[in-house]
């Protein structure tokens, strides 16, 4: 279990964070959204030790970091924005020292190398020195490094960043098939990425958490929710608004695109978690509309992060 | 446990260093370099062959001067560059501390000058080759010149850890090891004794490496200059340790 307490950090007298608080548990992905500069780097250094919180502090596993932090990083696997590494060794000796610092020695260090190159995709590369690779890879070896050692915990500071489509769903179909026996709190300003990958996200603008949910939780919160939308053929507008309007449970109808021979209308229900499209389905048939398509609104995260993040 | 773990964690951070010069040209730019600064000072400066004698003084006498120059060259990378490329943030959230990543660092970059240094042998086939010299003055001195080398390199290190830049640290450096040198440089003590009472002239003098190494240079490896090395090269370290602990961000 991750606890962070009160983390806040001040550069100079700017506040960075402001008392970020929160629990992440066994099992957990949690996804880490917020604004460029909005503290998510700050917090994941400071959780993992790099620099010192103003107050506050994170226990990992039981270790407080800044009380303990030889057994607290011991339990972390740490991926730094931007993957740094060091650009003047091979893959394969800079995976060495890693291993030697997390305690391999010998065979076992052979072998734990050797997996993990596998494990990233690497093997390719392992005799390159890291600067002639491309940002991919680079940042595959830094990721490499973060779970040479099968960390309890993991935080990775944009784990996709500068990665190709195929990549990204590599990265993140490894980050899921881990987190059975892990904490993994993740920073992304990918939105698809936390429908994809994580069971929770926190995020956080100016520095405080402004929000704290599951993705579908947040996603409910979109003023879309729940609303239908329906595609018609040559209809009328204002036939099409007066068949829907009187149906019960439903707020309001508006014409979303009329510009085609195809008219698109949305209708927001009064209630959003009661089904709605059942309804609006055998009243426009009943009325012989031609329905061309008709789907429930998820919601947006998108919209939703821009109206928690923008006020 | 605990003891062994760090030796674990200072071997592998040495291990990287040290591999770190020879895998980039700075090891042989840095050899070739210092080995013909020294040929060059000693035999066209201090004539070596026209002096008649088989000793190795006026070879010696000139590694401060060498050291001020070239060893902040050589140190100025072993933070500066960690900090510049950020790879600093992966080292101090390994399960090390930062006492065991200077160490580490310190000792490999100490072990490479031991490696130059001991390419200079030929000196000492050549007075051997020409005379009867005093074989253990010259070990001595060379124990010496050694232990001066690390406390010129723990400023280096101390300066490469204050900055991104590596020029700054290289600059910074070599002020302060060129108020190590002059210290106790007699052209400079002699220039105070008009004005400057005796005893601030002594102290002044005694902080210098070159007041420390002028006994050695002539075969008397004292414990107390032994000690004093020591404890610049302690305090040096530990004022590098308060920079990497206290800085603001990466």
């Amino acid at each position: 279990m991750i606890e962070i307490r009160g983390l806040t950090k001040y550069f100079g007298t700017k506040k960075a964070v402001d008392h970020v608080s929160f629990t992440v548990k066994k099992g957990e992905i949690l996804g880490f959204l917020g604004p460029n500069g909005a503290g998510k780097s700050t917090t994941m250094r400071m959780i993992t030790g790099f620099i010192p919180p103003s107050s506050g502090t994170a226990v990992i596993g039981g270790f407080d970091i800044g009380d303990d932090p030889i057994s607290a990083r011991k339990r972390i696997g740490y991926l730094p924005e931007n993957a740094p590494v060091y650009p003047d060794m091979a893959v394969t000796a800079y995976l060495d020292f890693c291993a030697e610092i997390r305690g391999f020695t010998g065979a076992s260090k052979k072998q734990k190398v050797a997996e993990i190159i596998d494990r990233c995709f690497l093997s390719d590369v392992r005799h390159q020195t890291i600067h002639t690779l491309s940002k991919g890879f680079k940042q595959r070896v830094c990721f490499a490094q973060s779970i040479l050692h099968d960390p309890e915990y993991l935080i990775l500071d944009e784990p996709t960043d500068g990665l190709d489509p195929n990549q990204k769903h590599e990265v993140r179909l490894m980050i899921r098939a881990m987190s059975a026996d892990k904490v993994i709190v993740l920073s992304t300003h990918i939105l698809d990425e936390v429908e994809a990958v994580c069971t929770r996200a926190i995020i956080i603008a100016g520095g405080s958490i402004v929000a704290d949910d599951t993705p579908a939780g947040l996603k409910a919160r979109s003023s879309l929710y729940g609303a239908v939308t329906v595609t018609l053929q040559n209809t009328e507008p204002a036939a099409l608004l007066a068949c829907l309007q009187p149906i019960s449970g439903v707020k309001s109808a508006e014409i979303v695109d009329s510009t085609s021979p195809d008219i698109t209308v949305r209708v927001f229900p009064e209630n959003k978690d009661l089904p709605l499209a059942d309804r609006v389905m055998s009243a426009l048939s009943e009325n012989n509309f031609k329905i061309k398509s008709i789907f429930v609104e998820p919601g947006r995260l998108d919209e939703v992060f821009r109206a928690i993040t923008e006020n | 446990m605990r003891i062994n773990e760090a030796a674990v964690n200072i071997k592998a951070i040495f291990k990287r260093e040290l591999f770190g010069y020879f895998s980039s040209p700075v090891a042989y730019v840095f050899i070739v370099i210092f080995l013909l600064l020294l040929g060059f000072f000693t035999f066209y400066i201090s004539n070596f062959f026209e002096m008649g004698q088989a000793d190795l003084r006026s070879f010696f006498s000139w590694h401060p001067w060498v050291y001020m120059l070239m060893i902040p060259a050589l140190a100025m990378r072993l933070w500066a560059e960690e900090r510049r490329l950020g790879t600093i943030e992966l080292v101090l959230t390994l399960p090390i501390s930062i006492t065991e990543a200077i160490i580490g660092k310190f000792l490999a970059a100490w072990v490479f000058i031991g490696v130059s240094l001991f390419f200079t042998f030929p000196m000492v086939l050549t007075v051997i080759y020409l005379g009867e010299p005093d074989i253990g003055a010259i070990v001595c001195a060379y124990v010496g010149s050694f232990l001066m080398a690390g406390a010129f390199l723990s400023v280096g290190v101390m300066t490469s850890s204050l900055t991104k830049s590596q020029v700054i640290s290289f600059i910074v450096a070599v002020v302060i090891c060129l108020f190590f040198v002059l210290a106790g440089f007699p052209p400079v003590t002699n220039a105070m004794a008009d004005w400057a009472p005796l005893w601030l002239i002594n102290l002044i003098s005694k902080t210098s490496f070159l007041f420390h190494f002028i006994s050695i240079e002539r075969g008397v490896l004292d414990l107390r200059d032994v000690l004093y090395y020591f404890s610049v090269i302690f305090f040096m370290l530990f004022l590098n340790g308060l920079v990497i602990r206290n800085r603001s961000a990466a």
